[in-house]
């Protein structure tokens, strides 16, 4: 299986609707540990996005992801929007003229936004923030993509482990961001940012192994 | 939620549009990318001041914008940093050749999109520097958070630091004073209410009726400790200490004392607070020679106080007195 263009529009689409429908509960998140504005940030973002999305459809991959980037960076605001920027991006850079995708092109690409995100936000796993579920992510897609596992099953692994890693930020204390202010009361809630940041993967899972 | 607004996500466009109708005089307002500069920008030769941070602060960050302060502000959504497209744009259109001053308030989002803003600006040939704000003792300053808060220092350092521009200083004098602001001025708050962020529809946190938290942020950001109320007198000594332990302020220290309101307390009471801030401040051998009581830096409908202290000197107090003519702070013209 590869992934072309219109599996990445498609993807971007359905994220759209996504965070729509989990606005409410990515700033619920936010409102216990940060600022209640997370799911109307990454809202007033993607709804930009899927306005410029036509008019790229037809270039490559690359250009389609920093087209993204560009216009997160001028629609999200907050920490988010460098950081979700960033992530389309320096994955963008990675796939220049690309008009497919294979899973390791999908796991380099992930893993050069993972590695922006963390020199941008100076965050390391175990911080609570989305790097801890992006980072398990990442290094499920690129394990498979080394032992012969296919791209569908890859997917949903690494939708699975950023689960996890979304996850195992309810019990850490935050370190980097807003709820680092809170300390120890930081603990027992779930990171909004990796939320998001599973959503994403999520979606492409449910989006590209869809038949 | 029971709110002033049309919609939600209109507030901030709304806020502009009446900005602009009301002060002419001192501002124009620039739409796409957002963001207010004074009349008559770029003033040839001077520093520019740009300053900006998410809305729901106001009157900071754009109802400082005029003669003797910042040359533009740039509005974020609310609650919500503004982003790099903006901040460039107001960085071009406020350089009148002697370079761009930042202030930042220290947090993740606005440090980082500044960062990114600076980096563009300075690949366009202007000559940018910037000065990060965390003056509140509240917040643990340590590696495993990021950092302490910016709060209501940024009022003054904002006066002080415009006045020093307009009198014709250097980039990199007025950098270096606002460093100097920065590293002797302390703040901290607490709240009575939470806030509502339009967009989220419902309050920030839940506060029961007999209970404050000391050490809030100005996003309602929880603070130090949530405690059953005290009578005036005793918030103030809790507000006060930790801010005169931090720097620490020592007797025989010329301060600016400035009670600030969080947006739902009325000036009735932030009287009652400063009248108790200047005996406690006397008791230390801390002088007041100047100060500010008012809400300047706010979090929406929040009721609740913070008190900045700032060490004074000669220069400061001169700086502090020369004029200033913008919506939010005017005097001396």
């Amino acid at each position: 299986m590869t992934i072309n263009n219109d599996d990445v529009i498609k993807w971007l689409q359905t994220y759209d609707q996504v965070i729509t429908e989990n606005k409410d509960y990515l700033t619920d998140l936010d409102s216990i540990i940060g600022d209640a504005d997370h799911g109307a940030n990454m809202h007033r973002g993607f709804q930009a996005v899927v306005t410029k999305l036509p008019g790229v459809q037809d270039k490559d991959i690359g250009s389609i992801f920093k087209t993204v980037g560009m216009t997160l960076l001028s629609t999200v605001g907050g920490a988010g929007g460098p950081l979700y920027s960033t992530l389309f991006i320096q994955a963008g850079n990675r796939l220049n003229g690309k008009m497919e995708l294979t899973l390791s092109d999908w796991a380099e690409a992930l893993e050069a936004a993972n590695n922006g995100i963390i020199r941008l936000g100076k965050a390391a796993v175990g911080d609570k923030t989305m790097v801890d579920a992006l980072t398990p992510a990442v290094q499920t897609l690129l394990d498979a993509s080394k032992d012969g596992t296919s791209f569908e099953e890859a997917l949903h692994l690494s939708a699975d482990a950023a689960k996890k890693g979304m996850e195992s930020t309810i019990p850490l204390v935050a370190r980097k961001g807003r709820a680092s202010y809170l300390g120890e009361r930081s603990a027992g809630h779930q990171d909004p940012g990796a939320t998001s940041s599973y959503l994403l993967l999520k979606t492409a899972a449910d989006v590209w192994t869809k038949e | 939620m029971k709110k002033l607004i049309n919609k939600p996500e209109d507030v901030v466009l709304e806020e502009l549009q009446g900005i602009e109708i009301a002060h002419p005089d001192l501002v124009k307002i620039h739409y796409d990318p957002n963001f207010i500069v004074r009349a008559d920008a770029p003033v040839k030769g001077k520093v520019a001041l740009v300053s900006g941070g998410g809305s729901g602060h106001e009157p900071m960050h754009g109802g400082f914008v005029g003669k003797g302060m910042l040359d533009a502000a740039c509005p974020g959504a609310v609650f919500t940093s503004p982003t790099p497209d903006q901040m460039l744009e107001a960085t071009k259109a406020v350089d009148g050749g002697a370079g761009v001053l930042h202030i930042v308030k220290n947090y993740t989002g606005d440090v980082m999109n500044f960062e990114m803003a600076a980096d563009l600006a300075k690949g366009e040939g202007i000559d940018v520097e910037a000065v990060v704000v965390d003056d509140d003792v509240a917040v643990k300053d340590s590696l495993y958070t990021a950092g302490r808060r910016g709060v209501g220092l940024t009022v003054l350092m904002e006066k002080i630091v415009g006045a020093a521009a307009e009198e014709g200083r250097s980039l990199k004098e007025v950098a270096d004073l606002a460093r100097k602001i920065n590293s002797q001025g302390r703040s901290m708050g607490m709240a009575l209410t939470s806030c509502t962020v339009p967009h989220a529809g419902k309050p920030t946190f839940d506060l029961p009726e007999d209970e404050m938290e000391i050490g809030i942020g100005i996003h309602g950001e929880p603070g130090r400790t949530r405690m059953k109320i005290k009578p005036a007198d005793e918030i103030t000594e809790m507000l006060m200490m930790p801010i005169i332990e931090d720097l620490p302020f020592k007797s025989g220290d010329e301060v600016l004392l400035f009670v600030n309101g969080m947006g739902g307390t009325p000036l009735i009471e932030l009287y009652i607070i400063y009248r108790k801030a200047v005996e406690i401040a006397e008791k230390h051998g801390i002088k007041v020679v100047r100060k500010l009581i008012g809400p300047y830096i706010t979090s929406l409908e929040m009721a609740g106080t913070s008190i900045t202290m700032l060490k004074m000197d000669s220069d400061l107090i001169k700086l502090w007195d020369a004029p200033v003519k913008t919506a939010g702070l005017r005097w001396g013209i």
